[in-house]
């Protein structure tokens, strides 16, 4: 909304002539410069949308094989959810814990880049991109190594205690919110350091001479400023979170499931289209839903 | 509030003892003694790179003395975190809290103290600064000067035993500059809180502080009200740094009466002797341009009241108009230009380059420095505004 404030007062100009041509000129090139992206998306986006909301309302008795008739079946919404419920709420519970662990772990490790790297930040800054120099597949598998049942990690968390010694750390909830954590932990770190690299360090000071302890002028003047990276991190962690497949798929069992599994193997192995498209659809609506939700709480257009 | 008339409560004064400040090898403020009377506005004048912000931000507590006690009164503040000094701050580039309304930015600081109910001081304090009706607004949307007002209503309304500005109008037009100088003195006037103002403009300092101290290279060249050390530079930094001088190397020749004899160039010029920082050897004879009148060759002394110093044989080699004045430039025997200021009364015709004139001045007008110190130290570059580096012409 700040944006449109801020363009406001532009707007009741006096139309002479030559404003309104250029005005009508520079909407033109504004359209030329949307039109490939544009293009894109209604390709490659809005189209295979509407397919799937096709897809979606077919008479599931149909098959690959046969065909498939769009009956509007409604039906096929109110069957998945019955059938697929506790994947759902997997799915929220495990990408909403990963969002919380990653912003635990990530707003220290921003702030400190920020703020006390000095002149080890951009080394900082590759480290944390590193990961993604390999594929997402290899890091979880990697973190299947990590977790074995006679890796290390089990090791010594039997031996302080932590673990119990029949326990086992792969092929359980733990297991597949860490990788989770892990592997959107960059997401949530990166918009959370640039929010926070952006902050005037005189503003903390201000804060200080106003008789704020450190803990109050954090509270009250750098944790504001950094809203907008905390949303976007939230945001951009908490949604392919919730869609993931693979570290249910690699670090967990069945038990484990979630949304994105289920939706995979409807279309891929049971090849069952209408109920893939409507797991997917309701995937789409619930986030759409939570992220709205979210936003408006934050109130991020209040930022600047 | 803490005073019932809106005057702080304890009559401190803020005293530096022996302050030092090393940031590795650099030595930004340097064994600095100096005591601000409660109640005063005092004015830190300095080059960039002089210390004057370092000093502020160690009586803030934003920096912490290698060395040497700030004190409050009786009290010991050295080592108080900043959050727990009677002292605010009003910044350089306002450090407004950009999230927050002018109303909440205000409020900030009683807020933080736990004071609830703010909003009747709130209003009062934009009143003072003359921003009533902004209280809802973001700071983005106010102007510089806007922002320079909540800036100080932010600092005020804490009732500060000692507000600090730092270069407080730095970022604003000349005009408004202006304005403001005679705004900030209005309010200092007004609550009589002690006013630490840091500024690298002598003529922002002359036009508002009662006491200033000229600080140059981590010290304190000299302190005393405006016109004394105008009056009376003690050194060619203070002569150069707060306004011009002209400055002409001489030698002590002798005494009469009270005043001391110096030989310029085989002419004998007269100085009180309480206007003399050195009594013998070779010293800079100094006189600020608008003390002298240029007078047509020959006719030095003429008209004079009281004993005059002359110097004849000058040249004028370039004049400026700049409306209430002209400038002159003066070549002399021995080569060296002199600076002339004559105002523009109409009385007579203005000189032209090349005219022969002599120059005049009351010997009242005239001070002695040491000329061991570099008579260009000080100068300020019209061009930048800066001081010239340290060590040109001689």
């Amino acid at each position: 909304m700040s944006l449109a404030a801020e363009v406001g007062p532009a707007g009741p100009t006096p139309a002479r002539q030559p404003a309104r041509s250029r005005s009508r000129r520079s909407r033109r090139t504004a359209l030329l410069l949307l039109a490939p992206g544009a293009l894109w998306l209604l390709v490659f986006f809005a189209l295979p949308t509407v397919q799937l909301a096709a897809t979606s309302l077919y008479d599931p008795s149909g098959s690959l094989e046969t065909g498939y008739a769009l009956t509007f079946h409604w039906q096929n919404y109110l069957d998945v959810l019955a059938v697929y419920r506790d994947q759902f709420l997997r799915s929220f519970l495990y990408a909403g814990i990963a969002t919380v662990l990653a912003l635990l772990l990530g707003y220290p490790l921003a702030y400190a880049i920020a703020f006390k790297s000095g002149r080890w930040k951009n080394l900082m800054l590759v480290l944390v991109i590193a990961p993604f120099f390999t594929s997402f597949l290899l890091r979880t598998l990697a973190w299947q190594a990590i977790l074995a049942d006679n890796g290390f990690v089990v090791d010594s968390l039997k031996a302080v205690g932590l673990v119990p010694t029949d326990g086992r750390l792969l092929a359980t909830p733990v297991a597949v919110v860490t990788g989770l954590t892990y592997n959107f932990l960059p997401f949530m770190t990166l918009p959370l350091y640039a929010s926070l690299e952006k902050i005037d360090h005189r503003l903390v000071e201000a804060a200080h001479d106003l008789y704020s302890s450190a803990f109050t002028a954090f509270r009250k003047v750098t944790l504001p400023l950094s809203m907008p990276g905390l949303v976007a991190g939230t945001l951009l962690t908490f949604i392919p979170a919730a869609g993931d497949y693979i570290n249910a798929e690699l670090l967990g069992t069945p038990k484990e499931y979630m949304i994105g599994n289920v939706i995979q193997s409807s279309f891929l192995v049971r090849l069952d289209f209408p109920q893939a498209a409507a797991l997917s659809f309701l995937l789409m609506i619930a986030i759409l839903v939570l992220v709205m939700a979210y936003v408006r709480r934050a109130g991020t257009e209040e930022l600047v | 509030m803490r005073g019932s008339s809106g005057q702080p409560a304890a009559g401190a004064e803020l005293r530096l003892s022996g302050v030092t400040k090393r940031f590795g090898e650099f030595t930004a403020v340097d064994n600095l003694d100096l005591t601000v009377p409660q109640g005063s506005f005092f004015a830190l004048l300095g080059p960039s790179g002089c210390g004057k912000t370092t000093t502020l931000r160690m009586v803030a507590g934003l920096e912490e003395p290698t060395e040497g006690l700030v004190l409050l009164g009786e009290q010991d503040i050295t080592r108080l975190r900043p959050y727990k000094r009677p002292v605010n701050t009003v910044f350089q580039s306002y450090a407004l809290f950009p999230h927050l309304n002018i109303a909440e930015n205000v409020a900030f600081g009683l807020r933080r103290r736990g004071i609830k109910d703010v909003r009747e001081q709130v209003a009062q304090m934009l009143a003072l600064v003359e921003l009533d009706g902004y209280d809802k607004r973001k700071p983005a949307s106010l102007s510089g000067g806007q922002q320079q007002r909540v800036a100080l209503a932010r600092a005020l309304i804490n009732r500060p035993q000692v507000l600090l500005l730092d270069e407080p109008l730095g970022a604003l037009d000349l005009k408004l500059r202006r304005q403001m100088q005679l705004e900030l003195k209005r309010i200092q006037t007004e609550v009589g809180i002690t006013f630490v103002h840091v500024t690298h403009d002598q003529e922002e300092a002359m036009t508002m502080a009662d006491t200033i101290a000229v600080m140059n290279a981590g010290r304190v060249e000299q302190l005393g009200p405006p016109a004394q050390l105008y009056d009376r530079p003690a050194t060619t930094f203070v002569a150069n740094f707060l306004g011009q001088s002209n400055l002409v190397a001489a030698e002590v020749t002798g005494r009469s009466g009270d005043e001391l004899l110096v030989e310029v160039h085989s002419r004998v010029l007269a100085v009180p002797l309480d206007r003399a920082a050195v009594h013998a050897g070779a010293v800079w004879v100094g006189v600020r341009p608008e003390k002298i009148s240029l007078v047509q060759a020959g006719t030095a002394g003429g008209a004079a009241v009281g004993r005059h110093n002359v110097l004849p044989g000058g040249i004028v080699s370039d004049v400026s108009f700049v409306g209430v004045s002209t400038e002159y430039l003066v070549r002399m025997p021995w080569g060296q230009e002199l600076t002339v200021f004559a105002q523009n009364t109409g009385d007579r015709s203005p000189f032209a380059a090349g005219d022969r004139v002599e120059l005049q001045w009351g010997a009242a007008h005239t001070f002695l420095l040491d000329a061991e110190q570099d008579s260009r130290a000080g100068v300020q570059d019209v061009a930048t505004g800066e001081p010239a580096p340290a060590g040109v012409g001689g």
